[in-house]
């Protein structure tokens, strides 16, 4: 085949996307209410599932009768743990999906029903009758350890889920060597994580005996193999489609309990079987975030040096271990690494009760951990009368530094953030003021607060493998179609993926299709979580690409006779590397490979896996590849008389490594301020005696328009030699600091400390009148 | 199940411009109507109860949280669903606006938005920011923080920073 025909000599300016605002691809489909979730998926012949949860805490299970149920017309099938040939589910295999013989919490799933209508399925709930013997509740994680104690879990009756203990140095000499030792008490309560979108889940037999689930995971690879072992099916063998997700932070890392029952039903239907949430439900079986109870005691120089911190910390695990039980790892980061602290220890316990359990949720125990860390670094200063960001800046770390944990900080611009933040927000000088107006008359009082935070930012090697493949192909009219292991849960991972992607292959981004979304199709991956995705996802894109480019430019090269060095691919067209000139039309080449004698298809893989490493038996090992840092600065004003708390301004500086795509990653550090907002100021799972009493919008209350603060973002960009195109992980980072800067000031404004979370108005006016109460008895 | 859930009637009513006529269970509401049963799916279900909005319709020039209405209520009614403002060649700057300015995550609120933006910038409803905001206090969005929303609505409005 001949050569393409010259084209009339011009040139191709250089152009970038990184760092341009980017519409988020799927954008325009969600704006006109053509997204298709699972909520709207609808399958030939398909059933419709109910769960019958139960109605007793902490009860053995005497009998259970179906009879009515099953005799209810439209009603397909009805099933019990008697019914089905179960394994137990979750973190620590301690779950089973039907309970039989008892019942550990009211969410607990007895019985399930697939019928014709949700109606009917419903309705046969109410026909199934259950006889419970009712035990001893246990809903006071502090009595779970105490002699005597109710047993959750037979199997385990001290009633530990997991043990974690961290130390470096030797607190005992950091304590001689202090001169100032604070030591306070943290409570740190419910909240979860209320996707828009309620959680669904539909199951369908293959006439060959496969198993297709249209899921809203977050771990599509891992949970085949989860579901593979529950089902006695081969992992291959099955197969996970994911619609559109509604919403992730963290929520959907976990197999829940609806999910295998509902492959259950469907195996015994033998016809697809949906099930969707409601409301309710989505409150009342979904995880939490880790409830905590955390003592925490810090020591430091006169000249504010951190000496040593010791925590002990008592995690409420509920009746069965989920993620929330594995926070730990992440808050032992903060504890011994955020700050330089020579002496170092952690301990926590999570331990059964029949309450709810918690799961993962975007930021994975740090909003815990930096809550009381924070604090400490406010009181340290005070009792030393340093500025408080100047010990900050005094034991940040640097660039370059090994922690004791091991985590090595190859970029870092801590300090960048902390000088950032502190200046545009005015922190110093408005501290010092709004202390002295603590004294002043008046109903309302100013008062800003600072908080950082260090995350993992180049994901974290939990599992075997943290990597992530791609396979690109490149069809004759330079269409470009990137199939990623990476889900997208609303996050913008897609358009980070195409944007790399286009970046390299100088292509527009209307010429990239992105599937991420289905396991027959996309290479592995280890899920959405950790913050990892544009780090991980976009490496392996951003190697599948430039594998692709040389392909492409060895065959330009051949054409033009011009070195494969020296070529360079621009907006659809093959330049001159020097000057831009276009030698030749992309798509044209890639015709022209294609359809001449040895015709040749453009496709690459590409398998990223980071340099990190797991963590040892003492927790210890650098488990990311690269770390993000931040500072927050919130200013507040409070309603002396209501304990009403309007949150003004949030100054945040983000190292994000490199901004990629700008307009997604101010919408990531927005939303994740609003919803640290929400965790500090309004958001209150309230569970009374292991029941959710407030399972609904009108009194779990989420942060609404009118209540956001003004956010003044700035990027500090460490260009991470890691990270693709230099950037790092930034997904959780933002929700982090907020509650522990409101808190700070609280305290700027007041002078009272308030160590329990949340701080609604009637949790603040009650610690502001024990705070006069305390001031008066001295 | 309850009589008011058995028993049916005929409604007809103007969805999106064009005339409908079904038979519905007097228990029905308006969101499973559109949904379930003219099978537009665009209005979401997100709380069943009016405190998410993501299920926000305009009735005869009003928003309302269609899963608090019920399919009966529409019998003679004008009736707007994000379908309806996404065939509006009128509302495509809104449209644009919510794209290009950031004002979508995972989405999921997103047709409730675009439906109560609709209503506030027809009825003069966004004439500043603080009224954007609270003309958009109904609507619960868990990804964006809403102030990109804010902003895409006050540009489709015409409202200055």
């Amino acid at each position: 085949m001949a050569a393409p025909t010259p084209m009339p000599v011009r040139s191709v300016p250089e152009t970038s996307l990184i760092g341009q605002r980017i519409p988020k691809m799927d954008a325009p489909d969600k704006v006109a209410g053509r997204t298709c979730y699972i909520h709207d998926l609808n399958l030939p012949g398909q059933l419709h599932a109910k769960i019958l949860r139960s109605a007793h805490l902490h009860a053995r299970i005497k009998r259970i009768d179906t009879t009515k149920a099953k005799a209810l017309p439209g009603v397909q099938v009805v099933l019990t743990a008697a019914d089905v040939d179960q394994r137990p589910i979750g973190v620590k295999k301690d779950h089973m999906p039907l309970k039989g013989d008892k019942v550990r919490s009211y969410r607990d799933e007895i019985a399930a029903v697939a019928a014709d209508t949700v109606e009917i399925a419903e309705e046969a709930l109410r026909l199934i009758e259950v006889e419970y013997e009712d035990l001893p509740p246990l809903t006071d994680p502090a009595k779970a350890l105490e002699p005597g104690a109710p047993i959750v879990h037979e199997a385990k009756p001290d009633n530990v889920a997991m043990v974690f203990d961290y130390a470096n140095g030797d607190v005992r000499q950091g304590e001689k060597e202090s001169d100032v030792i604070v030591e306070d008490t943290f409570y740190l309560h419910y909240v979860t994580h209320c996707c828009m979108g309620v959680s669904g889940i539909i199951a369908d037999y293959q006439p060959n005996g496969n198993l297709l689930l249209y899921s809203n995971t977050q771990v599509p690879f891992l949970h085949k193999r989860e579901f593979a072992e529950i089902f006695g099916l081969e992992p291959g063998r099955i197969r996970i489609v994911q619609p559109p997700i509604g919403g992730g932070f963290g929520s959907k890392l976990d197999i829940y309990p609806f999910e295998p029952i509902v492959v259950f039903l469907a195996r015994a239907a033998g016809r697809p079987v949906k099930m969707v949430f409601t409301r309710e439900e989505e409150f009342v079986a979904s995880p939490t975030r880790q409830p905590v109870i955390l003592t925490l005691r810090s020591g430091a120089k006169k000249d504010g040096t951190l000496t040593f911190r010791e925590c002990r910390t008592l995690h409420d695990n509920g009746a069965y271990t989920s993620w929330g039980a594995t926070t730990p790892f992440v808050m032992m980061q903060t504890i011994s690494s955020l700050y330089r602290v020579p002496h170092c220890s952690y301990h926590t316990k999570a331990v059964y009760t029949n309450n709810p359990y918690a799961g993962s949720f975007r930021g994975y125990g740090n909003l815990q951990a930096t809550f009381a860390v924070e604090a400490h670094m406010d009181k340290i200063a005070d009792r030393l009368g340093i500025d408080p960001l100047a010990l900050r800046l005094k034991n940040a770390q640097d660039p370059g530094e090994v922690t004791p944990q091991g985590m090595h900080f190859k970029s870092c611009g801590f300090k960048d953030c902390l000088k950032a933040a502190g200046e545009r927000s005015a922190y110093s000088d408005k501290r010092a003021a709004y202390r002295i107006a603590q004294r002043a008359p008046g109903r309302y009082k100013r008062g800003i607060g600072m908080a950082s935070m260090l995350h993992v930012g180049g994901g974290a090697k939990i599992y075997p493998s943290d990597g992530c493949g791609t396979i690109l192909k490149i069809d004759d009219f330079a269409h470009v179609t990137v199939m990623t292991g990476a889900s997208e849960i609303g996050q913008g991972s897609e358009t980070v993926i195409a944007q790399l992607v286009a970046e390299e292959l100088g292509v527009p981004l209307a010429s990239i299709t992105i599937v991420n979304n289905d396991t027959d199709i996309t290479p592995w991956d280890v899920g959405v979580h950790a913050s990892r995705t544009t780090f991980i996802a976009g490496n392996a894109a951003i190697g599948a690409a430039r594998a692709a480019k040389v392909k492409i430019l060895a065959a330009a090269a051949k054409v033009s006779n011009i070195a494969a060095v020296d070529l360079g691919l621009r907006s659809g067209f093959v330049v001159r590397a020097s000057d831009g000139q276009v030698v030749m039309d992309l798509a044209r080449l890639l015709r022209s490979i294609h359809f001449q004698d040895k015709a040749d298809l453009v496709m690459t893989t590409f398998y990223y896996e980071p340099p990190s490493k797991h963590q040892d038996k003492e927790f210890k090992g650098d488990v990311s590849a690269a770390y993000a840092w931040a500072t927050q600065v919130v200013e507040i004003e409070v309603d002396l008389w209501t304990g009403i708390l309007r949150l003004l301004k949030v100054t945040a500086a983000h190292d994000v490594g490199r901004v990629l795509n700008r307009l997604g990653i101010e919408g990531q550090i927005e939303g994740g301020i609003v919803m640290g907002q929400g965790y500090a100021l309004s958001e209150d799972l309230m569970v009374r005696e292991g029941r959710i009493v407030n399972p609904n919008f009108r009194d779990y209350k989420l942060i609404t328009a009118p209540e956001i603060p003004e956010m003044d973002i700035t990027f500090i960009e460490s260009m991470d030699g890691e990270g693709p195109q230099g950037a790092k992980g930034v997904g959780e980072a933002p929700a982090i600091c907020m509650a522990a800067a409101i808190a700070n000031a609280i305290e700027n404004a007041t002078g009272v400390r308030i160590t329990a979370l949340p701080f609604t108005p009637e949790n603040v006016y009650r610690a502001l009148c024990a705070g006069q109460a305390k001031e008066a008895a001295e | 199940m309850s009589l008011a859930a058995e028993a049916t009637t005929t409604i007809a009513f103007t969805l999106n411009g064009s005339p409908k006529r079904l038979t519905v269970p007097l228990g029905l509401s308006a969101l499973d109507a559109i949904r379930d049963v003219l099978g537009l799916t665009g209005t979401k279900y997100g709380c069943g109860e009016g405190e998410c909005g993501a299920c926000t319709i305009v009735i005869d020039g009003v928003s309302v949280n269609s899963c608090l209405a019920f399919a009966v209520d529409l019998d003679g009614r004008k009736v707007t669903t994000v379908e309806g403002v996404a065939a509006d060649p009128a509302l495509a700057k809104l449209r644009d606006a919510l794209v290009e300015a950031g004002g979508v995550q995972c989405g999921f609120c997103t047709p409730g938005i675009v439906v109560q933006a609709k209503y506030l910038i027809d009825n003069g409803l966004a004439g500043s920011r603080a009224a954007i905001k609270r003309g958009l206090e109904g609507n619960l969005c868990r990804c964006t923080g809403y102030k990109k929303i804010i902003d895409a609505v006050a540009k489709a409005a015409g409202v200055n920073a």
